[in-house]
């Protein structure tokens, strides 16, 4: 049995203990180093970046050929824009990827350990937004630019794409996604649920064009016209320049009215985070 | 040093946590002692800054938690519930923490060793079993080699060399100066290894107290006496006003009864006697007794304890399932001394 409280010594210098460990304020550059061997070291990193390349680049190529073989002209289509639908889906793993790096914390009970190392949760957020952010530009830039070199070299019925065109389809793109799957990290910090999280993106991404769809009175042309146009896919395809009207969002608009919303619902997390019981 | 002040937790209309104020002394091992549901893991949740407290405050060494630099190299805890990402191998869950602290990476291996886990360093947390996981539990509280430790119920679950191996590590480390703050729902666990004991019951500090402060004032201590003629012995006992309560297997119980005394009484009167042995009531007795009298307190909250009402029965069901084994030693040990020498 150990020593009762009472007959310690009433001088003795009590917890003495004192680590070898140097102590110093704690920096976002650790948390950054902490939150990609998270990302990293874990299946679910590799399942979804995985099906992301095989879906762009498969995709991209099969569109390639398809148009190759057929002898089809593609007359006003942008070449790059065979590039869209592997994208299109691929941006599902993206998000997937985004709602997963915070959602599966709270799945496994991480969360908890996660915050007791680390109990600022503005560089909780701020690192797994940044190391996410960054691992998804990166892949989806390549496998964009890939996809882009080999579709200019294989079709030859269509325009070379500008230098401007090839950076929308290439760079453009990859911000554009990977800025969604950031909204699906906060979506994932706020609903703290992956699956609930998943769901609420992919209706997000898909909701507004099957409205659009299902709008056939008259009277609601104005928000047929206005779903259609900025959906997630159609503001996607602007970056294709393949737009599905002339009158919606051109350039980098799309990019920005993301990024708004985004901001907006990273801001949402962290009020969330900061206020809530883990 | 912990600092709890006027600490308050509500769910709803539920009050988990209820006005507490205590001190966790450094260099001690600090039991945290209340039956399942008195508060002690919301308790911690908020000392850890997980639960944000409905009012009242923690400070860790004068500052809230979320103000220490690298707080892993201050504290470590273990919570009651699963806290580390099962599709991660034990390796790498440990790492990730590591790095967010600036601990370096050769401590990851070191605890593993610690807590005996480095053969399956590279398997999935997922698949450990339950006294694996809180090794692994235990291994990230000990990264940081911080001053202060929290344990959460760490015997929950254990088998009894998994209980064994925690209980001498937590004597280890408080051998080196640390300060130990463990949970737990079992009086007998907390004798064996606490100096000091903080009691709650619905949330309510009920003691603040050293172990040996707690026994002395908290255990009963009578006189069991057994014999052939009873009746006789009772008729004497009563006409010298001493009360007596009759046990189920046939001996009799004096309170507070001075053993010299009833046996020359019985001596006088020609009584055999088969038994005469002095008896203190067991720790747990003395812990249901005292969270009985909490439940007992809210009902009539204008007077104090008053008589020691009669244990809350669900309560003692469950401990009494659980006492078997080691328990049991604790109590044998306390009362031997009174008990032999007649
Ligand atoms: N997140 C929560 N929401 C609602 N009630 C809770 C929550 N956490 C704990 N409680 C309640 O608070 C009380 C104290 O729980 P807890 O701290 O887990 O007790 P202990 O750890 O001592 O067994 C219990 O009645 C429990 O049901
Ligand atoms: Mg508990």
């Amino acid at each position: 049995m150990t020593t009762p409280y009472q007959q310690q010594a009433p001088g003795a210098p009590l917890g003495t203990y004192t680590s070898p460990i140097p102590v110093r304020p704690a920096s976002l550059g650790d948390a950054l180093a902490s939150e990609w061997t998270k990302i990293r070291s874990v299946r679910s990193t590799m399942w979804t970046l995985g099906v992301l390349i095989l879906l762009v680049l498969g995709i991209g190529l099969l569109a390639a050929v398809a148009v190759n073989a057929s002898d089809a002209h593609m007359g006003d289509t942008p070449l790059l824009s065979l590039g869209f639908y592997g994208v299109l889906l691929g941006s599902i793993c993206v998000i997937t990827l985004g709602v997963l790096t915070i959602a599966s914390e709270y799945g496994t009970g991480m969360i908890r350990t996660t915050l007791t190392a680390c109990p600022s949760r503005a560089r909780i957020l701020a690192a797994k937004s940044v190391v996410f952010f960054l691992l998804s530009f990166v892949i989806v830039t390549l496998c964009t630019g890939l996809v882009a070199m080999l579709q200019m070299g294989m079709v030859s019925s269509a325009e070379q794409p500008t230098g401007s065109q090839l950076f929308k389809a290439t760079i453009g793109v990859s911000l554009y996604v990977s800025t969604l799957g950031l909204l699906s990290l906060a979506v994932g910090a706020l609903i703290r649920h992956s699956a609930g999280a998943i769901t609420v993106m992919i209706g997000v991404v898909l909701l507004p064009l099957v409205l659009a769809l299902f709008m056939f009175a008259p009277s609601l042309e104005g928000v047929r016209q206005a779903l259609f146009e900025y959906s997630i896919p159609s503001q996607l395809a602007v970056f294709y320049g393949s737009s599905v009207s002339d009158s919606g969002p051109t350039g980098w608009t799309p990019l920005l009215i993301l990024g708004a919303v985004t901001a907006a619902a990273l801001g949402g997390a962290f009020a969330a985070l900061n206020s809530r019981d883990v | 040093m912990i600092e709890l002040a006027g600490l308050t937790k509500r769910f709803g209309s539920k009050t988990a946590v209820d006005d507490l104020s205590f001190q966790v002394r450094p260099g001690v091992v600090t039991g945290f002692l209340g039956p399942n549901g008195a508060g002690k893991s919301t308790t911690m949740r908020m000392m850890l800054d997980l639960d944000n407290p409905t009012s009242g405050s923690v400070r860790i060494d004068g500052r809230h938690y979320r103000d220490l630099d690298e707080p892993l190299k201050y504290i470590g805890a273990l919570l009651d519930a699963k806290s580390m990402h099962g599709g991660r191998s034990a390796y790498n869950n440990l790492l990730c923490l590591a790095q967010s602290n600036r601990i370096p990476e050769r401590r990851v291996a070191e605890v593993l060793d610690t807590v005996g886990l480095t053969a399956v360093a590279k398997k999935k947390s997922k698949g450990f079993s339950l006294g694996m996981g809180q090794r692994l539990g235990i291994a990230s509280a000990l990264l940081g080699d911080p001053e202060i430790l929290m344990f959460d119920e760490p015997v929950n679950g254990l088998d009894p060399e998994g209980i064994h191996w925690i209980r001498n590590l937590m004597k280890a480390l408080a051998a080196e100066g640390r300060t130990i703050f463990v949970s737990s729902h079992l009086m007998s666990e907390m004798a064996l290894t606490a100096d000091h004991l903080i009691v709650i019951g619905q949330g309510r500090l009920l003691a603040d107290t050293s172990m040996a402060d707690f026994i002395r004032q908290n255990s009963r201590s009578f006189v069991r006496l057994r014999s052939p003629q009873w009746e006789h012995l009772l008729d004497v006992l009563a006409r010298n006003g001493i009360t007596v309560t009759q046990t189920a297997d046939g001996a009799l119980e004096v309170d507070n009864g001075r053993i010299e005394r009833l046996g020359e009484l019985a001596a006088q009167h020609q009584i055999v006697l088969h038994e005469l042995s002095g008896q203190q009531a067991s720790l747990e007795e003395a812990f249901m007794q005292m969270t009985a009298g909490s439940v007992e307190y809210h009902a009539h909250s204008d007077t104090g304890h008053g008589p020691p009402p009669a244990p809350a029965a669900n309560w003692g069901e469950s401990y009494r399932a659980k006492a078997q084994g080691p328990a049991g030693n604790v109590t044998a040990e306390r009362s031997a001394s009174d008990g032999e020498g007649v």
